[in-house]
């Protein structure tokens, strides 16, 4: 379990935890190494590969520092989240019941399932540019690609959930009077959660690296390819920095990408443990 | 938690001296064949077996393992039809299943993420008859299980003496006709198997329920037993039926120096040993285990 898992222990728990401050060390050793690897052509007159040619993580966290203070920076993280959350509550909406119906009705299944399976493999990101053609606004086009990051993990999820219930559970329930949607509501749906949190958690982590793509490809605000008012984000953040030359600002945007997927995964597993009281450690 | 199954399931019960009227109903079982597989493919599991299984008593059913002991528990619970031959309770023909025929299964069939108490109270949820009768019959069932305690609790909660109490008191609440129990006890430790043992035969003495119970165990078999019905290999069918006319309440100890019970013992072990040869020879490792514990018994003798 990762040293998230501990925090309903509660804080305090946590960070007087062993794991806490094993984590603590690993990160201030990572930063050290990079501040040095930064540095390494000062320092030792040769650039370190890779590292070498990295801003140092003191002028990252400067550069942060001045980001946090500047609206446009969180204009561009709030229309990311934006896209996120409309291609993600897309795809759960979408892909909980295709999933449920897929795994109940054997009919649907063999309709359905060769189709999904066609599709699934296709990467979201080849679908930007035909995206970028059938949705009428950019918007839609990027929340549209959005949306399949975290589909098929969630569809593919519900599926093996709800194939792995136990037989007997469904006999039992049968035996003891149930209705067909008693079962389907007390028995499919509550032995189907885990799964679907499981890929709900994994599909938010895809949907992040795909927006941010998605962002940088179909470009943003006016400068971009369809020349629509919309745009921007966080991908389109990290490009413009590229493009102007902002390396500080390029690892500044890339690591607020990275808290921000780290929240959202956060944020849903402690969503699922609240929803699946029965799997807490006891 | 160990200590507390014990205190529990240790609790004195009254000798009772008037029994209860036996009270469910009764199952027949006739020329009940059932195949698996198509055609060239198709493997019989049962052949025409035929038994009954009488009101108010305690039926076990004994027999090597994979014989098909399991295949008949679906079919007296309705989860399947057999192939051919008709098993009819009280004289109506089975059509599927019933809130009549109740089975508590092998292992653990408890919902995981209901608590016990929403385990228990499942049966009368889901026929919506959730009234204060039926919560009042949940506590006291609660109580007779020794598990008010732990009705808050999820079944990965509970030890796995406690999640089989758990699973009778579901069961029971419906007030079956019939109850069916497929190994109940399987995969328990020793001490923990021998009190559910106890514990159990004192809820059907109280009860006094028609019980069809599947076992693989003799002196389980003998221990809790009305009636005993022998099965052979498969393809399964019953190889003889036993009487066992033991006086209840049974206690281990009374039945471990009793003659007719070591006679009883003595003949479904032969019968046993003779049915588990045919599945030696088929391979069954669970067979080479029982001959294995056989022969050592027959040597000591």
């Amino acid at each position: 379990m990762s040293a998230l898992g501990k925090w309903p222990m509660g804080a305090a728990t946590f960070i007087t935890g062993e794991d806490f401050w094993r984590g603590v060390v690993a990160i201030i050793i990572f930063l050290l190494f990079w501040e040095v690897g930064s540095r390494s052509e000062a320092l030792f007159g040769f650039a370190f590969p890779w590292v070498g040619q990295v801003p140092p993580p003191s002028s990252v966290l400067k550069e942060i520092y001045r980001l946090i203070q500047d609206p446009s920076f969180w204009h561009s993280a709030y229309l990311s989240t934006v896209r996120v959350l409309e291609g993600f509550l897309a795809a759960i909406v979408v892909g909980i019941p295709l999933g449920l119906a897929m795994a109940v009705s054997r009919t649907f299944y063999g309709i359905s399932f060769p189709v999904f399976e066609v599709f699934r493999p296709i990467p979201p990101l080849a679908w930007v540019p035909a995206a970028i053609i059938f949705w009428p606004t950019q918007e839609l086009s990027i929340a549209f690609v959005t949306f399949l990051g975290a589909f098929f993990t969630i569809v593919i999820n519900v599926i093996g959930g709800a194939r792995s219930i136990d037989v007997r559970y469904f006999q039992a329930a049968r035996s003891m009077g149930s209705s067909t949607f008693d079962i389907f509501r007390r028995i499919i749906l509550p032995g189907v959660l885990p799964s679907i949190i499981v890929g709900a958690t994994v599909g938010i982590g895809i949907t992040w690296a795909v927006v941010v793509a998605a962002e940088m490809i179909s470009g943003g605000g006016s400068a971009g390819s369809m020349g629509g008012a919309a745009g921007g984000g966080l991908g389109f953040f990290i490009w413009n920095s590229y493009v102007g030359g902002s390396y500080t600002q390029i690892v500044a945007g890339m690591i607020s990408i990275g808290i921000a997927g780290y929240i959202s995964s956060a944020v849903l597993r402690k969503i699922g443990a609240w929803m699946t009281p029965w799997l807490a450690e006891c | 938690m160990t200590t507390k199954n014990i205190v529990q399931t240790q609790a004195p019960y009254p000798a009772r001296s008037v029994l209860p009227t036996p009270v469910g109903s009764q199952i027949v079982v006739q020329n009940v064949s059932k195949s698996y597989g198509a055609d060239a493919f198709a493997k019989e599991v049962v052949r025409s077996c035929s038994f009954t299984i009488e009101r108010g008593k305690l039926t076990v059913m004994i027999g090597p393992s994979g014989c098909g002991k399991s295949t008949l528990i679906r079919l007296v619970a309705g989860f399947e039809r057999p192939g051919s031959g008709t098993i009819t309770v009280d004289e109506k023909p089975v059509t599927g299943p019933g809130v009549d025929r109740l089975v508590v299964f092998q292992e653990t069939a408890l919902f995981p993420w209901m608590t016990t108490y929403d385990n228990i109270m499942y049966g009368p949820r889901a026929r919506r008859e959730d009234t204060p009768e039926i919560r009042e019959f949940a506590e006291a069932l609660l109580q007779k299980v020794g598990l008010s305690a732990f009705r808050k609790k999820y079944p990965s909660q509970l030890s796995g003496g406690m999640q089989r109490r758990a699973e009778l008191a579901r069961s029971m609440i419906n007030r079956p006709n019939v109850m069916i129990l497929d190994e109940p006890f399987r995969g328990l430790d020793a001490m923990t198997k021998r009190l559910m043992q106890e514990y159990y035969a004192n809820l059907y003495d109280e009860f006094r329920r028609t019980t069809f119970f599947v076992t693989t165990d003799i002196d389980e078999a003998i221990y809790l037993a009305d009636r005993i019905l022998i099965m052979t290999n498969i393809p399964t069918q019953v190889r003889a039926v036993i009487d066992v006319n033991l006086p209840r309440p049974r206690h281990v100890e009374n039945i471990i120096e009793s003659d007719e019970a070591n006679a009883i013992k003595m003949r479904a072990l032969g019968l046993l040993h003779e049915e588990a040869m045919k599945s030696f020879a088929r391979g069954s490792k669970a067979a080479a285990d029982f001959i294995d514990a056989y022969s050592k018994r027959m040597s000591k003798k």
